[in-house]
């Protein structure tokens, strides 16, 4: 109870502030961003952080799962291994890297949250499935399921809540980064910060921040309640 | 030229983590003392909040604050404080787990020995929660790399300098000497970090 | 119903897990695999049901080779439990227990019943049980909805690889009656892994004891405790045969079924002349539904007005069901020559005596060293 009060104490916050300057009409030498430009800002950023995060859920979670059945299992290192790298290296970096390599633009910048964001979702579906009680697959096979019954009815269902983890990690990590895609031209709520950045005007700054940080928040808590919400009861036991 | 970026950048992330370790884990410690349990919850939850605001955002945030206090609101005092805040979660997360899930029995033992609290907590909970710790520190390295490369946007130096100039101004060698470099940082800090982490385990506890 | 014909395991590197292993299991026969760590008993086992492939030889389930039947089908049929019992923690126990019926498309209702009707098999009380999480559950208790799940679709043939082992000691030997007592009822054809001898002589009707892969002996208990075929098995058996041989019996073979009775609010000058006529040192002392309560005896009568003043209420009892060892080891810790045999209720049902024990242990002593 606590923490929802913490959290939608915060969202009314950093909301009520994105308001409140989008209201004024001139701070110092500039005119803060109008609704029609916050709005369309917030569309894209939100476009890209959904875009690149269903090309990680649509990749990350089967390669994930993949390396986790016999015969796929010695790919486990090398695959979880490159999608640690991803992660050690700048999210800056990964952004800039791309326009030598595909140029500006909404492409490039996908491509970059891509890299960034598969690590949680890769590693926590080969976690879910793999540290599964082989008691459980054992007793399952042992009773005549077929490997596609085991799949659906035992990996599946067990497996989910931890892989949602990952979802949610990978996307509030998203949200972040894509602030950064501001810098090659593929718009998003980065834009706004780094025009305040620029132009030494901290309210414009806060004016691309708050909103940021409101959708890093309030898409995580969404999540968070997907994530309990299909946690099979029999886990939710406190033994 | 690279040089000098590269030492800029290493400076600001050891200041960083030198005293985010220092808050997190004294901070870190002093949650898991007794009956401090509510704080933990609050203090742990702040600091996982705190994780989700991009940084860009923070370093906006941060602006602002620090301008309406009169002091310089670009270069080095914000990147730090914001660097200081991002390295805190995995440190302090990773020390108040690492402590809270010490095998009970060793606890026991000790007590059973006739340990007090103070003498509990430096020679058995520490050693044994220095593995953990490690882990949690590497992390807050790795990141502190990755946010010190944007804190360049805000004039503090480092090796984003270059990538962000050369995004400005479209100097595609601008662009890969310092991504590459930055990259390369990254990478070697993460297998030494990985490295010492393995070091400082305790035989007994390493996982072969 | 279970044939083995010169079944062998060798895995690719090499290693010879089972060895040219040969034996028949009858039908309603329990069969307990005996022997060492890594000597290949849960490995045979699994190869019934092609958990694990066969790699020469031919195992006949019911006269057909299992390689051809599919082996998820073979499996249905086949009831499976395991030590760690692998139990689904996201399912409630009714889901857990209905596992098979519902792969075999039974209808609601009947799966329900079916349910219902193994929960009180093995002794879990319906109403408090089919809903709970096996979160919620004690070791004990999970062990038995294992074995209920196995149960399931009522296979024929059960596998069983240490089912009770991961439990203490005294649920351990709880759970084994309660097994005997539904294989009582069930007959089913078993073969059952252990590695503790005293589990294989108390719950088998024929032991295969295995080492390093090979059958040394297939026997039943008392063959091979008094007629063991080599050192090895001589060894394994333990030089206290004696002792396991008490497990053979159950006390129900050798009690007495209607003990003298007398009921609390008795008074100790009545007894004493009863004791008198009847000639004997010692009552049972019941309440009025006949529920054990203590032992009253002659030596002690003049301490007392009534019964109820001098009994000795030591509450040491065992069940018809028990063997002789655990009721001798009863007897021992209590320092009373009898012992008060009841019924799940308490209600009495009969008595031991310490020299019906050793009567009937070099009964079998003789009876096992002439066969």
């Amino acid at each position: 109870m606590r923490r929802h009060v913490i959290l939608v104490s915060l969202l009314v916050v950093l909301v009520g502030l994105t308001v409140w300057i989008t209201n004024m009409d001139k701070i110092g030498v500039m005119e803060p961003f109008t609704y029609g430009e916050m709005l369309k800002e917030t569309q894209r950023h939100l476009l890209m952080v959904v875009t690149a995060e269903l090309a990680v859920i649509l990749i990350g979670v089967p390669l994930g799962i993949l390396v986790t059945r016999p015969g796929f299992r010695k790919l486990a290192t090398p695959v979880i291994g490159g999608a640690n790298a991803g992660q050690s290296i700048p999210s800056l970096a990964i952004v800039a890297i791309m326009v030598p390599l595909l140029g500006m633009g909404f492409g490039p910048a996908i491509a970059a949250l891509f890299i960034w964001g598969l690590l949680p979702i890769l590693r926590n579906s080969y976690a879910a499935i793999n540290n599964i009680n082989p008691a459980i697959v054992e007793a399952a096979r042992g009773m005549g399921m077929t490997r596609g019954q085991i799949a659906r009815k035992i990996e599946l269902p067990l497996a989910l809540p931890v892989i949602m983890t990952g979802i949610r990690v990978s996307t509030v990590v998203v949200v972040g980064t894509a602030t950064l895609a501001a810098l090659i031209a593929a718009g998003g709520l980065g834009r706004i910060i780094l025009a305040g950045v620029f132009s030494g005007v901290p309210l414009i700054t806060l004016q691309g921040a708050a909103p940021t940080a409101a959708m890093a928040i309030g898409l995580g808590f969404i999540l968070e309640r997907i994530e309990k919400w299909m946690t099979p009861r029999g886990l939710r036991i406190e033994v | 030229m690279l040089v000098e970026w590269t030492l800029d950048h290493l400076q600001i992330t050891f200041v960083a983590v030198g005293i985010a370790v220092i808050l997190g884990v004294a901070l870190g410690v002093y949650i898991t003392g007794k009956g401090k349990e509510h704080i933990a919850d609050t203090v742990l939850y702040l600091a996982e909040i705190m994780m989700t605001i991009p940084s860009l955002a923070l370093f906006g945030l941060l602006m602002v604050l620090l301008g309406s206090m009169g002091l310089k609101t670009i270069g080095f005092l914000p990147a730090i404080i914001a660097l200081i805040a991002y390295a805190q979660l995995p440190i302090l997360r990773n020390t108040y787990t690492a402590i809270r899930e010490v095998d009970p029995a060793m606890i026991e033992a000790g007590k059973g020995m006739g340990l007090s609290e103070r003498q509990l907590l430096f020679k058995v909970k520490l050693p044994l929660a220095v593995p953990v710790i490690m882990a949690g520190l590497r992390n807050a390295i790795v990141l502190t790399i990755a946010i010190a490369t944007i804190a360049a946007l805000i004039g503090s130096g480092g090796l984003g300098v270059p990538i962000v100039r050369g995004l400005r101004n479209a100097r595609m060698d601008l662009i890969i000497v310092g991504g590459v470099s930055v990259a390369i940082l990254g990478l070697l800090v993460d297998g030494l970090m990985s490295r010492l982490e393995r070091w400082v385990t305790p035989k007994g506890l390493r996982r072969r | 119903m279970i044939e083995l014909e010169k079944v062998t395991k060798t895995y690719p590197d090499g290693t010879e897990a089972v060895r040219d292993v040969s034996f028949e299991v009858d039908k309603g026969e329990l069969c307990v695999l005996l022997g060492p760590s890594g000597c290949g008993k849960t490995t045979t086992m699994k190869m019934v049901n092609r958990l694990i492939p066969i790699t020469t030889g031919k195992i006949f389930v019911d006269g057909v080779e299992n390689t051809e039947i599919d082996e998820d089908e073979l499996r249905r049929n086949i009831g499976y439990a395991i030590q760690d019992i692998g139990l689904f923690p996201h399912m409630t126990v009714a889901q857990n227990i209905e596992t098979v019926p519902a792969l075999r498309g039974w209808p609601k209702d009947k799966r329900r019943q079916r349910v219902e009707k193994l929960l009180e098999l093995i002794g879990m009380n319906p109403g408090e049980f089919i809903d709970k999480y096996p979160g919620e559950l004690s070791g004990g208790q999970c062990q038995r909805v294992g074995v209920g799940r196995a149960l399931g679709a009522d296979p024929p043939i059960l596998l069983m690889d240490e089912p009770f082992g991961a439990i203490d000691p005294i649920t351990r030997v709880r759970l084994q009656d309660e097994f005997l007592r539904i294989q009582q009822e069930i007959k089913k054809t078993i073969i059952f892994v252990t590695h503790d001898i005293y589990e294989a002589i108390k719950m088998g009707d024929k032991i295969a004891l295995m080492d390093q892969g090979q059958l040394v002996q297939y026997d039943t208990p008392a063959s091979l405790l008094y007629r063991p075929k080599n050192e090895f098995v001589e060894n394994f058996v333990g030089a206290d045969r004696a002792l396991k041989g008490l497990q053979l019996i159950r006390v129900k073979e050798i009690m007495t079924s209607s003990p003298p009775l007398v009921e609390a609010d008795e008074g100790t000058a009545t007894v004493e002349q009863r004791m008198q006529y009847e000639g004997i040192d010692w009552l049972v002392v019941v309440d009025d539904e006949g529920k054990f309560l203590g032992w009253v005896d002659r030596a002690n009568l003049a301490a007392g007005q009534l019964v109820s003043d001098i009994m000795n209420s030591s509450a040491t009892t065992a069940t018809a069901n028990a063997v002789l060892s655990e009721a001798l080891s009863l007897m021992l810790s209590s320092g009373l020559k009898i012992l008060a045999i009841v019924d799940r209720a308490n209600k009495v049902e009969g008595m031991l005596s310490f020299d019906a024990i050793q009567k009937a242990l070099s009964e079998i002593a003789q009876r096992g060293e002439s066969e």
